[in-house]
């Protein structure tokens, strides 16, 4: 499969500041990959380039075998959806499927056609005569991506489209963007601030931070192997334990406060010594007792727990650093009890502190 | 279920706690209401009393006294037989030019302000903030100053005296608030309703015609409003962009009230008064309701 959409070394400045840095990224046909960052991160500024709604200062856009960097919006075979829904609202939800149609001069009995396809798979077929104003925001987001849908077009752009639901709908119109998805099989490229969404939805994921992609990878690769601090402590919740310590022993133990934590089978680069390292792990990968285990240990003290229903959260203090521990419910350890964390250090992370990379 | 336990719990009376009428407060709120009601009502009422008066009853001084004979003749003179130099046809002359003089410049300013006001917001480009700034700069200017440059602008384009030199005057001096008006309104539409139809395929009339108009109504009434009383009641341009045949309704108004020979009609000029302020009245009383519609809603969350 080749290559649905390109982007080649694209930049964007607004005047002095730089928005989006030398970026280059490749999907592939009927890949669907999540822009995922922070507010501000030029997420959906990248998408709107794609889009072809922002002029660009330096690069190339490629979709479909075709440099379509200053064309048209609607000659770029794109379909979009917006966070607001931005549905015509004087307009029924026939006239606002139609719009674009009518616009490209698609003829009549054409539209028909999509359209009632459309709404077969969307199940809107009862609201199509009905203004935006009289539709529930589940319903206006399902015409929103109708619009995209009649459009036949190759790549599907989403612009945090769940952002505005409540959190019931949010995660029924996820299952249902997936399944669209697997059934239609086009190119998607969704933003979202979401990293739930990011990590059920994507084939790959893209990590940005200040206009520069952190991270391209499947999600389980982002959640077991961040490329960088940054990456580590966005993604996830409750995010990452940072250790900070060094590494000792030619890089085979990492010392931490008066803890030697064996490094052996960790899934990385080599260690060697250094001075300023961090030891990342996943509150998931800890395990907590309260007597102290054969091998070496970090003391900690429970400062409080969290019942959270499906399990429990510990937040515990280890050698001044805050940490957090998620145990089973029957694991539940009460505040102010003095435990000993071991770690799993296949599944951790080391980092150099200085490049913030991880080894 | 939260509504249903809601309202079976609220049995009692409902509603703010009753008040008395004839607190002191009310007395002194509507005491106050009346007073500023009658010092803004009385000319009114001066004016339309004097217009339904003859002359001799005019002349005895009883300027708030209702008539005692009620006569229409005062409005039917200044209507079509009040005497301007050598004219004597009264205002209706006045009032068609002045029909004639409004709709085009209403029609031809709203048109283009309003597609100024969304190539401003929508279609930004290069300068386009600087353009903007200037243009409301131009607001600023008191028209005075540019009454003879104007003058001499029209003479070279040959439409100096004309109803049309007239009509883009106004236009022109009408630009910055319409402007200004427009921009404001269309910032408020959602960016991404415009994006959407970008990538629907609709270009910069497109749009214009099809999204940002049927969701604009309010504001035009706003700006027609606007407009229309600002033309109408227009004295200066009309005096001095114009010669005696197009003479708006205003000046005409003028020249019946200061002639200088005969005596001073006073009911004549009352009655031509009134009448020359009809039609704005009228416009801001029909057009008025529509001020309040919000047409946009629905469009974005809900």
């Amino acid at each position: 499969m080749g290559n649905s959409i390109e982007v080649k070394d694209l930049t964007l400045n607004f005047g002095s500041v730089s928005v989006l840095k030398n970026m280059n990224l490749n999907v592939e046909e009927g890949e669907f990959v999540v822009l995922l960052g922070p507010s501000g991160c030029g997420k959906s500024t990248l998408l709107n380039c794609l889009a072809g709604l922002l002029d660009i200062t330096d690069g190339q856009i490629w979709i479909k075998g075709k440099n379509v960097t200053w064309a048209e919006p609607s000659d770029r075979g794109i379909g979009m959806v917006f966070q607001s829904y931005a549905l015509y609202p004087q307009m029924t939800v026939r006239g606002n499927l139609s719009f674009g149609l009518k616009n490209a001069r698609v003829p009549q009995a054409e539209i028909d056609k999509r359209i009632a396809r459309a709404a077969e798979i969307l199940q809107i077929q009862p609201l199509l005569d009905r203004k935006p104003a009289a539709l529930s925001g589940g319903q206006r987001q399902r015409v929103a991506i109708g619009r995209a849908l009649v459009r036949d077009v190759d790549v599907f752009l989403f612009d945090e489209p769940l952002s505005n639901l409540d959190a019931k709908l949010r995660s029924e119109l996820r299952v249902e963007i997936k399944r669209l998805h697997n059934q239609l099989g086009n190119t998607m490229v969704y933003v979202t601030h979401d990293q739930i969404e990011a990590l059920t939805l994507a084939d790959r994921i893209a990590v940005m931070k200040g206009g520069v992609i952190q991270q391209l990878a499947a999600p389980l690769e982002i959640y077991n192997r961040p490329a960088n601090l940054f990456v580590a402590g966005f993604i996830g919740s409750p995010s990452m334990n940072f250790l900070k310590g060094r590494t000792v022993d030619g890089g085979r133990a990492f010392q931490f406060g008066a803890t030697k934590i064996d490094l052996s089978g960790y899934d990385g680069g080599a260690v060697l010594e250094r001075d300023d390292a961090i030891l990342g792990v996943r509150p998931e990968h800890i395990t907590v007792s309260t007597t102290p285990p054969a091998g070496p240990s970090i003391p900690a003290e429970v400062e409080i727990d969290e019942n959270l229903g499906a399990d429990s959260l510990l937040w515990l203090k280890a050698e001044g650093t805050n940490m957090s521990v998620r145990v089973p419910v029957e694991g539940r350890i009460p505040a102010g009890t003095k435990v000993h964390l071991g770690l799993d250090i296949p599944k951790a992370s080391l980092f150099d502190a200085k490049t913030e990379q991880r080894i | 279920m939260a509504d249903i336990s809601m309202s079976s719990a609220m049995t009692g009376p409902r509603g703010a706690r009753p008040k008395r009428a004839l607190s002191p407060r009310n007395i002194m709120l509507y005491g106050i209401l009346i007073v500023v009601c009658l010092y803004y009502l009385l000319p009114l009422w001066v004016m339309v009393m004097t217009s339904l008066k003859g002359m001799p009853e005019v002349r005895m001084g009883n300027i708030f006294a209702p008539p005692v004979e009620i006569t229409f003749q005062p409005w039917v003179k200044a209507w079509s037989e009040a005497c301007t130099g050598l004219n004597c046809d009264g205002l209706s002359r006045g009032f068609w030019n002045s029909v004639i003089i409004t709709v085009p410049s209403v029609i031809l300013s709203i048109a283009i302000a309003s597609v100024n006001g969304y190539a401003l917001i929508n279609w930004k480009f290069k300068g386009s903030d600087i353009f903007f700034t200037i243009l409301i700069f131009g607001s600023f200017i008191p028209y005075q100053i540019m009454l003879y440059p104007i003058v001499i602008l029209l003479r070279e384009a040959g439409l100096y005296g004309s109803l049309w030199g007239l009509v883009i005057v106004h236009s022109i001096f009408g630009m910055p608030i319409l402007t200004l008006l427009f921009r404001n309104y269309f910032s408020s539409i959602p960016e991404e309703l415009f994006k959407a139809a970008r990538v629907d395929g609709a270009g910069f009339w497109g749009i214009y015609f099809r999204i940002m108009l049927p969701m604009s109504l309010p504001i035009f009434v706003v700006a027609l409003i606007l407009q229309v009383t600002g033309i109408w009641n227009d004295f200066l341009f009309g005096v001095v962009y114009t010669k005696p045949a197009y003479y708006p309704m205003t000046v005409q108004l003028n020249n019946i009230v200061n002639s200088v020979q005969g005596v001073k009609e006073y009911n004549v000029n009352m009655a031509a008064t009134l009448l020359t302020g009809l039609v704005p009245l009228i416009v801001y009383f029909v057009s008025g309701k529509l001020f309040v519609r919000g047409i946009a809603a629905g469009a974005v969350k809900g």
